[in-house]
């Protein structure tokens, strides 16, 4: 089966120092993909480059009909990219001087250029899939982590975007609204949404992952189904990693 | 010791008060237009962009390191030896020229400062959703940005309508003015400043009362 998204020889720098060593990844349509490895080691940085809030120095991304050469981006790849990546923040990053509809309407007015009324409607359409429909009103401060991760991913689904990504959901949450975010990701997985999802809910990654992808020095060490890099990894550092997060 | 004359400065309670409207157009006019360019030249400091960064620097710490009656007279007397289209400028328009240049550089960097402290994911999740600068910075960042500052803006628009008194330095029959060509006639100084004085003082009352109005509302909605 052909790739849907492709990475291809992404490298990224940071004054001189290299985070990203040439990441190769191909995903299929509708596959989700889990990212693990030892923290400091690009996975953020990873994500980040796909959507371009740090653009990569070298490589090319390639995402439906949409090819992007990294070293040759111009102002309308970028945008064309970020269209087509919906990006879901650890710290959920809301508009605070938005309500939580205003915030899932946003993109779809500024960006797709939809009519109030049909960015409305959508938007009540997502609020009642991410178990909001009554608080559409409320300012992100009004709102507890997990509600307010929750319209975090409504934003980025607002995008219908080809490719979902995830940077540790759920690592900023108190313990108590971790699941419910949980929930949501699971359901959007279930509804094969192409995603990489970076994660440290190992269980999880485990449970809704196509495939687990272990990254260390900004390179990719193993990946493969989760049966096999749980149970059977054949890198030495991949094991060493997953005996220390247990 | 002479006792005031009240009957005096009864009589130039009108007299003063028919020079509010013009005090307060230059302040009104020099106020918006400080407001736009300040916020113009926040947005060169905060995207940092290259040349332009440091003329505005240079534009923000000379009109923040020299007086502002030294400006006014800089635009009003001296400009216009050199430009001589502005041979015929007149007073008010030097004054409010001036008063927004003057005060544009402060307000710029309290504007710069409230928009660094919208919180830089904010910025990214805009971006990550395809929105560009523009946007951002017009939808998600200035609002808030706003918000921060705006108590800090109206106490530059109070030494604004202050500094409206300059104006007579260039020959403006504004509220100081006036106040100095009764005194010029009388001969009763202390009345006539005391008048305009009061004067001053009550314009900024009333706007302080709506500033802590403001102030609460805000603090209401921020809390929410
Ligand atoms: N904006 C940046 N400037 C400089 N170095 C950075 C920047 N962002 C990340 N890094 C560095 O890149 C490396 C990888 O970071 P990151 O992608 O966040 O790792 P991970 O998400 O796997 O924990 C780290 O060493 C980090 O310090
Ligand atoms: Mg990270």
């Amino acid at each position: 089966m052909s790739c849907e998204i492709d990475i291809a020889g992404l490298v990224k720098r940071f004054g001189g120092n290299a985070v990203l060593n040439g990441i190769d990844l191909c995903l299929k349509p509708g596959e989700r993909v889990a990212i693990i490895g030892p923290s400091g080691t690009g996975k953020s940085t990873l994500l980040r480059c796909l959507n371009f809030l740090d653009p990569p120095d070298e490589g090319r991304i390639t995402i439906g009909d949409l090819s992007v050469d990294a070293a040759r981006a111009s102002r309308a790849d970028m945008l064309a990219l970020r269209r087509r990546t919906g990006f879901v923040f650890q710290n959920y990053a809301l508009f605070a001087n938005k309500t939580a509809r205003e915030n899932i309407m946003e993109g779809l007015i500024t960006v797709r250029n939809w009519p109030k009324p049909k960015a409305e409607e959508r938007a009540r359409e997502i609020l009642q899939q991410i178990g909001l429909g009554d608080r559409g009103d409320s300012y992100p401060s009004a709102l507890s982590g997990g509600q307010q991760q929750r319209v975090g991913i409504g934003r980025a689904m607002a995008l219908d975007a080809e490719l979902m990504l995830f940077d540790e959901p759920t690592s900023a949450l108190d313990p108590e609204w971790v699941g419910e975010v949980l929930d949501l990701i699971r359901r959007i997985a279930d509804g094969r949404q192409t995603m990489l999802i970076v994660t440290h809910e190992m269980q999880f990654a485990r449970e809704i992952a196509d495939r687990i992808v272990f990254m260390e020095g900004g390179r990719i060490v193993e990946q493969g189904p989760p049966a096999q890099i749980f149970g059977n990894a054949r890198d030495e550092r991949t094991r060493a990693f997953l005996r220390r997060v247990g | 010791m002479r006792p005031l004359d009240i009957a005096y400065m009864w009589d130039l309670v009108p007299v003063i008060a028919g020079y509010i409207p013009l005090t307060l157009f230059m302040a009104l006019v020099s106020m918006v237009a400080a407001l736009v360019l300040a916020a113009l030249l926040a947005i060169v400091r905060v995207l940092k962009i290259p040349v332009l960064d440091r003329v505005v620097a240079v534009f923000i710490s000379f009109f923040r390191g020299t007086p502002l009656l030294v400006q006014l007279f800089l635009f009003y007397y001296g400009l216009p030896q050199m430009l001589t289209f502005l041979t015929n400028i007149d007073g008010v328009t030097a004054a409010i020229f001036g008063l927004t240049m003057h005060f544009s550089a402060y307000m710029a960097e309290s504007i710069r400062g409230a928009i660094l402290g919208v919180d830089r994911s904010q910025w990214e999740a805009a971006q990550s959703i395809g929105m560009t600068q523009g946007q951002l910075l017009r939808r998600i960042v200035l609002p808030q940005a706003a918000r921060t500052a705006a108590p800090t803006l109206v106490n530059y628009f109070i030494d604004m309508i202050k500094g409206t008194s300059l104006a007579f330095t260039l020959g403006v029959t504004e509220m100081m003015g006036a106040a100095q060509k009764e005194a010029a006639g009388s001969f009763l100084y202390l009345e006539a400043f005391l008048v305009v004085a009061l004067f001053y003082w009550a314009i900024v009352e009333i706007l302080s009362v709506g500033q802590r109005r403001m102030e609460r509302h805000l603090g209401k909605a921020v809390a929410r």
